[in-house]
């Protein structure tokens, strides 16, 4: 499938190879990360107690301002490795990446203004907070739509694109929820149980969507999977999400019982079960659109930069990126368990 | 219906949405080495009042940083959708300088911030410090890097151009570029000058609202001092840095000065109103030959005029003005700032220094914001019509997204960028109120018992 005129023991080969991996590798971590606060704050109006509130975002206080960080490694390296791409992909999202960043900046900020600002105007930061987030969620569902869809701008494609942002908002919220279940005690932990329960189905939607329409889209995509020894070889992926929605599924049906009665056990499941969903849908499509940048467009070689600005960029990444991935794990470290209230 | 110009409305949105962003980083630089500062000083002579003043400063850091970060990831994205040619043409030299930026300065600053706002009682006072000092240390690291790549904007070195792509031949001739030491050393001391007045207008808020504390005090005065001793530094370097203008960009130091003829014994121009049309001032003020001597050191020494450089002269207007703004703003600094200190160098002095002693600073606190927009107006404005001086013009960069779609996210962006710069500024002066009556300091700094248990 690969292009045989791409030699991979050369850099002009290899380079854009492993950014394509760092790109992947740090909207993976994107998602994941900001994927559970941004959760966080679409259910923040579910419910009305300040002090629940104030939990919800104590959970996410110390992390959201790294997590989005990887957005900006992200897109920072498609826009320094894939330049090409990086002005037809965005140039096709102006309009979604812009209510995004609108959303971003509306939540980012009203997380500080909220605590901060006049007692009376907490509820409208609060609205902030939770629309700001809806608003990311789904303009990046779209845009992982149109992604799949190969930027179509037809009636279909913008459906199937704005179907896919509804379900990133829901499991978005599924993470949310399972990462509340995880971090707080307490009746909001009993309603996190609920809020994730009830995002399960609009989660499940998604991955449905994405495994039906990819192969559609693209007879390329179909031969990929859907022809021998491939299907079989790759039959584990789709199994495995279907056990790890049924593990959820069990999981939150138990933990009420089991958290009345004060037994924290398992309270961390839900979260690593759905992570693991996220990480086979990711894989799925990464297999899906590789070596694509622009679905049956523009592969990684074609919108790749220069070899030697790479070479600069890979050195630096070697060097730093263990560096930030330790002092990252640090921090989750310091802030393990369950979460506390802000104090500063 | 008015036809609506893309590069003009491109050009429109990302100086909108720089501007917005570059109020806050410039805070957070200088505001990460008060609060340093001030958890050094508690350190050392375990005064809670340096902690007191750490714990209402770091509250505003937190909601300045916050603000840097969601205009920042905005930028991240702009470079690419406004100006898809910069990275086309010079992508060799901007990519790795970015990339370095996310590398070592984003990601760190950001993971500390979370230590530091909410580690203290989690990890011990040493690291709670240390983590301090990284995140200072971060945003100035990513001041360097930006402005590496800013500078080499300016006056681009190091590389060559080969099928219309530059090239780097010298990595350390592209980052210390001729204009990158001046305008490094310019940025960090304006950071420290807006954080100065900041801080001391702030405090002095809260001292005419009757505030007494200690921190308050050792707050104002901190701010005053620094910002007294850092402005004669910044006068010299600004002149410096014009300098350095003079010999790299001659059109753009034309345009500050506005001057149009090349001619020896210039004189410096005080005031006018440039007329880019007839290619002359109107109502000028100045004074003889004063421009030649301070530029060229030299009373009749020659100065290129504006007419020399044709159609490659940055629009005129903005540049004269802009300019004036802000050595003015500066003037009035050095002004109030040494008064000032004068008048209060002793704590003893502050209780009876005169009420307008302490307007005039309220009156400063956002003065560094007014100064600096200026300053960057000048330089970037300055700069046009090249985006990178000599190979890329800022027309030859601009994207082919339809005008309706730039204008419509304009708007949106405009819209939100007022209100959360009306809210950032009425709600540090209500914090200022709040700690002022007393009741911003338990209600904030709560405990850490563990949530959700106590309303079982």
């Amino acid at each position: 499938m690969l292009d045989t005129s791409i030699d991979l023991s050369t850099p002009a080969g290899w380079l854009p190879l492993v950014f394509s991996l760092v790109m992947a590798l740090a909207m993976l971590a994107y998602v994941i990360l900001d994927g559970y606060d941004l959760g966080v704050g679409a259910l923040l109006l579910k419910t009305d107690q300040n002090s629940e509130r104030d939990a919800m975002i104590a959970s996410i206080g110390p992390f959201w301002d790294a997590n989005e960080t990887w957005l900006v490694l992200g897109v920072g390296v498609l826009l320094v490795a894939f330049p090409l791409a990086h002005g037809i992909i965005l140039g096709a999202l102006y309009l979604p990446v812009a209510l995004m960043l609108a959303g971003l900046t509306l939540r980012g900020v009203a997380f500080d203004f909220r605590v901060k600002a006049k007692a009376h105007h907490r509820p409208l930061w609060d609205s902030a907070f939770r629309f700001g987030s809806a608003a990311a969620s789904w303009s990046q569902g779209y845009m992982l739509g149109q992604l799949i869809s190969g930027f179509r701008s037809e009636a279909i494609g913008i459906a199937f694109s704005a179907l896919i942002g509804v379900c990133l908002m829901g499991a978005y919220r599924l993470l949310g929820a399972t990462w509340l279940i995880m971090k707080c005690e307490g009746e909001l932990q009993l309603k996190a149980v609920k809020w994730a329960k009830a995002s399960l189905l609009m989660t499940a939607l998604g991955v449905l969507a994405i495994s039906v329409a990819s192969p559609l889209v693209s007879a390329r995509i179909f031969d990929k999977w859907f022809s021998f020894p491939y299907l079989l070889l790759l039959f584990p992926i789709p199994l495995a999400t279907v056990v790890l929605f049924g593990v959820i599924w069990r999981s939150l049906t138990r933990l009420p019982t089991r958290l009345a009665s004060g037994n924290q056990y398992g309270a961390g499941v839900p979260f690593v079960s759905t992570v693991g969903i996220f990480l086979l849908a990711f894989y799925g499509l990464a297999y899906s659109l590789f070596p694509w940048l622009v679905v049956d467009r523009m592969t990684i070689w074609q919108g790749t930069s220069s070899i030697e600005a790479l070479w600069v960029i890979f050195i630096g990444t070697v060097i730093v990126l263990p560096v930030i991935v330790g002092y990252t794990i640090y921090a989750y470290r310091v802030f393990w368990g369950k979460s506390t209230a802000l104090s500063y | 219906m008015i036809e609506l110009d893309p590069i003009l409305l491109a050009r429109v949105q990302f100086a909108s949405n720089i501007t917005f962003h570059i109020l806050f980083p410039t805070l957070s630089i200088g505001l990460g080495w008060v609060l340093l500062f001030f958890k050094l000083r508690f350190r050392r002579t375990g005064e809670a009042l340096w902690m007191d003043a750490y714990q209402f400063w770091v509250k505003v850091f937190a909601l300045t940083f916050a603000l840097g970060v969601v205009s920042g990831i905005t930028m991240s994205f702009q470079f690419g959708t406004n100006w898809p040619g910069f990275m086309n043409t010079v992508g060799n030299v901007a990519g790795p300088l970015l990339a370095y930026e996310v590398l070592t300065a984003f990601f760190l600053e950001a993971t500390m911030l979370g230590i530091m706002l909410f580690g203290r009682g989690k990890v011990s006072e040493r690291v709670h410090t240390l983590a301090t000092f990284l995140v200072a240390a971060g945003t100035t690291a990513s001041a360097f890097w930006i402005l590496a790549l800013n500078s080499w904007m300016h006056t681009p070195a190091g590389f060559v151009m080969i099928d219309g792509k530059a090239h780097v031949t010298d990595w350390l001739a592209v980052i210390f570029n001729p204009s990158f030491p001046y305008r490094m050393s310019h940025m960090l001391l304006a950071s420290g000058l807006t954080v100065s007045f900041l801080v001391a207008g702030l405090s002095a808020y809260r001292w005419l609202r009757g505030d007494r504390a200690g921190s308050v005090a050792a707050a104002l005065r901190t701010g005053l001092f620094t910002a007294a001793a850092l402005i004669p530094v910044q006068i010299l370097v600004g002149d410096l840095h014009g300098l350095n203008t003079l010999q790299y960009q001659p059109a753009k130091l034309a345009a500050m000065e506005g001057i149009w003829e090349t001619q020896k014994g210039v004189d410096a121009v005080l005031f006018a109103i440039p007329d880019a049309k007839a290619q002359t001032n109107h109502y000028e003020i100045a004074i003889p030959k004063l421009a030649s001597f301070y530029l060229t050191h030299d009373w009749n020494g020659e100065v290129k005029g504006l007419k020399e450089f044709g159609d490659k002269a940055p629009p005129v207007a903005p540049v004269f003005f802009a300019f004036r703004i802000m050595v003015g703003v500066g003037l009035l600094m050095l002004a109030v700032s040494w008064f000032a200190t004068w008048r209060i160098r002793r704590v003893a002095q502050m209780y009876s220094a005169p009420v307008w002693l302490y307007q005039a600073l309220v009156g400063m606190t956002f003065s560094g914001w007014l100064a600096l927009i200026a300053g960057w107006y000048v330089t970037e404005v300055g700069r046009q019509p090249w985006l990178v001086s000599g190979v890329l013009t800022t027309a030859q960069a601009a994207s082919s997204v339809p005008a309706p779609h730039i204008a419509l996210s304009l708007a949106m962006y405009l819209s939100l960028y007022c209100l959360l710069l009306a809210a950032y500024v009425s709600v540090l002066f209500y914090l200022a109120r709040k700690a002022a009556s007393g009741e911003g300091e338990d209600s904030n700094a709560k405990v850490t018992s563990k949530i959700g248990v106590a309303h079982a």
